[in-house]
């Protein structure tokens, strides 16, 4: 049972890190009613106090960069980020930009990334890259 | 004798306590799906606040850097044990035939006790949000403090005047088996019955502002100022807020009943069928079918059509309106005694 704790019961908290608002917007579409992620139990909260699951979209500006390690910090372990959408894996269209302080996975090194591909991922996409976090905070459990 | 008693009341609590933590979960589940069921989603299992209790208590507990311990700490704990405390004063159908004063502790506390014990967890949940540091909580522990002040005067009256009804006929009118055992409809004419349906009306639009709910969530707004109160809460703390929401829910849902519907489903029944042991059993389902119900009324459905006030229309809401509809119930309440209207 608590090896299942995190299966059915993410809670996510979504930052724009310098996104264009299109990734925003799948997210928000993933909980709608057409997607209803909440019926898996995943849930966006307000806050990474309470979230198991940060999910960063767009890539990270100059700007952002220090509040993202300071979000990334507060959430209480343990915990995974989710990158969704082109521009938190390598820039996307922005990649050639002066302001970008590159990919989550250089300014967190040591965090686990699940990473949704897509300029903006389909709102499944966003539902299966939740699904493979909580396999690796199952994982988490087990050890 | 006493030692049957410190037994009894100890076992006892451990059992509402257990029974409490059990339907304020499962009515919050079932809360969840219906508000889903409405938005058109297919919405999360009844089962889901269990696991997110679970869950929650798996998770890592964070003590901010700038909190003051000690308090950061107590307050989940003494919002919990006070939300199970109010269940140990407040009859609940069927049970009310186990234990002698309809209640646990039933002989040994009254209304006016319920509404200060129905302060505490607000209470505490301040103390929490002023001494996690944090400026979201800081905010939502002032919010909260306005809400409660808003609210208990409405409730007040209510209480007062359910009181001052009963109080024409003698006894120890404070005692919640005695609210209990006297229906306010039973006793009540033309005038008094409107009176008692404003009463109830006003009593209704409390039930959501006494356990945070929409509209009156201001507190724990999470959009605004990030679950402001719980800002900073997380692990093995949240999961006992999360379960003391669920319990003080189901308390104040159980007071609107004794208030308001006191009936047991047991006498109508024993005309039909021959209940024998299962009165109890019986008296006590239909206890929950009316926890559901209140619940869905006060709750769920305004839940789910509504959106969230701010805190100036929370305070003018209570103060004016509510106030207002109460205040003219208790009015009512008291031509009915002076003035005989008849029945048409």
């Amino acid at each position: 049972m608590i090896s299942k704790a995190f299966k059915r019961a993410l809670w996510v908290f979504h930052v724009n890190s310098g996104s264009c608002n299109g990734c925003d917007i799948e997210v928000i579409a993933a909980l709608t009613p057409r997607y209803d992620a909440e019926r898996f139990g995943i849930k966006l909260v307000g806050n990474p106090r309470h979230a198991d699951v940060i999910a960063f979209t767009g890539a990270v500006t100059s700007d952002m960069a220090e509040k993202v390690k300071r979000i990334y910090e507060q959430t209480p372990d343990p915990k995974v980020i989710l990158v969704v959408g082109a521009c938190g894996i390598g820039g996307g269209v922005f990649h050639e930009s002066y302001h970008l302080e590159g990919p989550i996975e250089r300014l967190i090194p040591d965090a686990t990334c699940v990473y949704v591909p897509g300029c903006p991922p389909r709102p499944e996409a966003i539902i299966y890259g939740v699904v493979k976090a909580w396999q690796f905070l199952e994982g988490v459990e087990k050890k | 004798m006493t030692g049957d008693l410190l037994i009894m009341t100890v076992f006892g609590s451990i059992g509402i306590a257990i029974f409490g933590l059990f339907f304020g979960l499962v009515y919050k589940g079932i809360d969840r799906k219906i508000v889903a069921h409405m938005q058109k989603r297919v919405g999360p299992p009844i089962r889901q606040p269990f696991l997110d209790v679970i869950k929650l208590m798996n998770k890592e507990t964070v003590l901010p850097e700038n909190a003051v311990g000690w308090m950061y700490s107590m307050a989940p704990l003494v919002c919990l044990a006070s939300s199970i405390i109010l269940l140990l004063y407040i009859p609940m159908g069927g049970l009310d035939q186990v234990f002698e004063n309809g209640a646990l502790l039933g002989g040994h506390g009254d209304i006016i006790l319920v509404l200060y014990l129905l302060i505490i967890p607000s209470l505490a949940m301040v103390a929490g949000g002023f001494a996690s540091g944090s400026p979201f909580a800081t905010v939502g522990a002032q919010r909260e403090m306005v809400t409660m002040m808003s609210y208990e005067f409405p409730l007040a009256v209510v209480i007062i005047a359910i009181v001052w009804k009963l109080s024409t006929a003698g006894g120890d009118v404070f005692s919640l088996s005695l609210i209990a055992g006297n229906p306010i409809w039973n006793s009540v004419g033309l005038l008094g019955l409107i009176g008692a349906f404003i009463l109830l009306l006003a009593l209704v639009i409390v039930t959501p502002g006494e356990v945070a709910k929409i509209p009156f969530d201001v507190a724990e707004a999470e959009t605004e100022i990030a679950h402001g109160l719980l800002a900073e809460y997380s692990g093995r703390n949240l999961a006992l807020f999360y379960l003391a929401d669920g319990v003080k829910t189901f308390a104040m849902a159980s007071l609107v009943i004794v208030l308001f519907f006191p009936y047991n489903i047991s006498p109508v029944l024993e005309q039909y069928v021959a209940l024998g042991d299962f009165t109890i059993l019986v008296d006590f389902l239909f206890f929950l079918l009316k926890v559901f119900l209140v619940l869905l009324f006060s709750v769920t459905l305004v839940r789910a059509g509504m959106a969230r006030l701010r805190i100036t229309q929370v305070v003018s809401v209570y103060w004016i309106t509510v106030t207002l509809i109460a205040l003219f119930g208790l009015v009512l309440l008291m031509w009915d005694n002076q003035f005989d209207v008849g029945w048409f």
